[in-house]
């Protein structure tokens, strides 16, 4: 796992292209930023200036390699790389209110973008005036849309907004695609027909993230009612809810068909299981924290703190967490939806943080396996695990970056029941200047 | 000076009524819970079964009705049961109940922090301490975020 200081200022959102060498972020302001990966560092090669208010949402199709961006501007850009600079096409939203987010579309044909207007406007491209159409999905919506999620098969869009419900919609556009087949959601899917609608019933809160399982039959949202639900279109439409007791969470991403990553106002990424019965259950925090705060601060580091915050104190009022204020959004990073192997979050503190995932298989006997991994940055690393049940576990690595110093670290995780507890020495933050 | 010899009947009017972007909740129609039975806890409390009069106490909570005399009804109910416990009883109470158990008992603490009478602001603060160690933020947060409460 990785943290990148981007800037101070927070990252409203974020995309990566294809292979993962760039990403696009804004950072809070009316513009998106391109960093390119060079080696270990991030190195800004794009700027993307057309927007006259916020960037809300950013997204980049991976096939095709082209960025849609929407803003408080109420408006959305198309962006082209030309001859290695990105040029922009608007698209007419009709909207007016501002845009809150956009997602392309599977197969990178339209894309779809949610309005405080409270409205979806799902656009696609006209080649015959050549210029990107939008059409409107109105009814029964009745407060801004604050998170969209296509279905596999390119048509259903599932939309979570604040008038505390999560909808499935049919996005079917019969200018660029055929009919769709039926689906657990249903079968007949002209444009903007509700499939689908949960949640309300006076309880709840605004539906900040909505994710579809890969296979499209599982349907994830989270609420500020700090709950996460979770519906299988192939078991009827009862809804598993599951009241956390943290903070509400922000974003919420299906990382195998059963398992399901949020993360939000505590700045923690979190897994929960969703089995084949549908029902939720919460697993861990992918966070761990140092067990005890006991390290020596160097001396480059008091001098950090005279600089910073012109104190000499040892008083950490750093969060325990590696983000240190709400994590806005989590996406994949390496892997797809069936099989996320890392994911990505980046937050109000304006850091990015590749989290690797790894489901290990059912044990059925006590195992002991110890693992070395050298790094190109000279750090050694051992890990020892011994685990003694036969649950499927899960568990997450922390690799730190540092730069310049040489550390030896040693991990040991024991497990039990559904707990991991990790104890590192030290952990220093990169910082990028 | 000049008086105002025109109507002012407008300035009465409540213009939010009549947007016709003004969010309605769907109405549920649930059953409208009456809250808990007032005589049967005094009867459990003299007798002593706090455990039972507290889980009664918390059945039917008046979430859906629209009557404000059931809603305090109920709450006075449960303030007089809460406020007889024994502090060391507090915690087996809160570790019976289950997740929207501990959800109802938060907006019942809250509620009765509103209007704080004699003693119940300590005692009520116990009641929070344990249900805030089972229910976590997030039970604050429900509370903060029902729109039907008791």
């Amino acid at each position: 796992m990785s943290l990148h200081q981007f800037l101070l200022e927070p990252i409203t959102c974020h995309a990566w292209n294809r292979d993962r060498t760039q990403i696009a972020i804004s950072p809070n302001n009316h513009e998106v930023h391109i960093y390119q990966k060079s080696g270990n560092q991030w190195v800004k090669s794009h700027e993307l200036k057309e927007h006259n208010g916020h960037i809300t949402g950013i997204d980049w199709a991976p096939k095709s390699d082209r960025i849609v961006t929407c803003g408080a501007d109420r408006n959305a850009y198309v962006w082209s790389l030309k001859d290695g600079v990105w040029k922009p096409t608007l698209v007419i939203l009709r909207i007016n209110r501002a845009a809150t987010f956009v997602k392309w579309s599977p197969l990178e044909n339209k894309f779809a973008v949610g309005s405080g207007a409270r409205l979806i406007s799902v656009c696609y491209f006209e080649s015959d005036n050549d210029w990107w159409v939008s059409k409107h999905i109105k009814k029964p919506i009745r407060s801004t849309v604050l998170s969209l999620d296509w279905h596999p098969n390119n048509v259903l869009l599932a939309a979570g907004s604040c008038d505390f419900k999560c909808r499935v919609f049919s996005a079917y556009i019969k200018e660029v695609e055929e009919k769709p087949g039926p689906t657990p959601w249903g079968s007949k899917m002209p444009f903007g027909a509700v499939l689908a609608e949960f949640g309300g019933a006076g309880g709840g809160g605004w539906v900040h993230s909505v994710s579809f399982s890969s296979s499209g039959n599982r349907l994830a949202w989270v609420s500020h009612d700090s709950t996460v639900t979770v519906v299988d279109g192939t078991k009827g439409s009862t809804p598993s809810q599951l009241k956390t007791e943290f903070l509400p969470l922000l974003s919420v991403l299906f990382i195998s068909e059963n398992s399901v990553v949020a993360a939000g106002h505590d700045c923690c990424p979190m897994l929960f299981r969703c089995d084949d019965g549908g029902s939720l259950t919460f697993v861990s925090k992918l966070d761990l924290p140092k067990a005890s705060i006991t390290r020596n601060i160097s001396a480059m580091e008091r001098f950090r703190n005279m600089d910073k915050r012109a104190t000499t104190e040892d008083r950490n009022t750093a969060l325990e967490t590696l983000h240190q204020n709400s994590i806005t959004q989590v996406s994949i990073y390496e892997g797809d939806q069936r099989d996320c192997r890392k994911f990505c979050t980046t937050g109000i503190d304006g850091a990015m943080t590749i989290w690797d995932f790894k489901v290990t298989d059912t044990h059925r006997h006590t195992e002991t396996h110890t693992e070395t991994h050298t790094e190109t940055h000279t750090e050694t690393h051992t890990e020892t695990h011994t685990e003694t049940h036969t649950h499927t576990r899960r568990h997450t690595r922390r690799h730190t970056h540092t730069h310049g110093d040489t550390h030896t670290h040693t991990e040991t995780h024991s497990w039990s029941g559904s707990l991991i507890s990790c104890h590192h020495i030290g952990i220093f933050l990169f910082f990028l200047k | 000076m000049a008086k105002n010899t025109l109507s002012s009947r407008f300035r009465k009017l409540d213009i939010d009524e009549f947007d016709e972007n003004k969010f309605v909740e769907d109405h549920d129609e649930t059953v409208d819970n009456q809250g808990p039975d007032g005589a049967e806890i005094g009867n459990l409390i003299r007798r002593g079964d706090m455990m039972t009069a507290f889980h009664i106490a918390l059945r039917n909570p008046p979430v859906n009705t629209k009557n404000p005399a059931i809603k305090e009804r109920a709450l006075a109910i449960v303030l007089r049961v809460l406020t007889s416990f024994k502090s060391s009883d507090i915690e087996p109470a809160v570790k019976s109940l289950d997740r929207s158990g501990v959800d109802l008992l938060m907006e019942y603490i809250y509620r009765g922090f509103e209007k704080p009478s004699d003693n119940s602001s300590a005692i009520l603060l116990q009641w929070h301490e344990k249900a805030f160690a089972v229910g976590g933020l997030g039970s604050i947060v429900r509370v903060l975020t029902a729109r039907k409460t008791v």
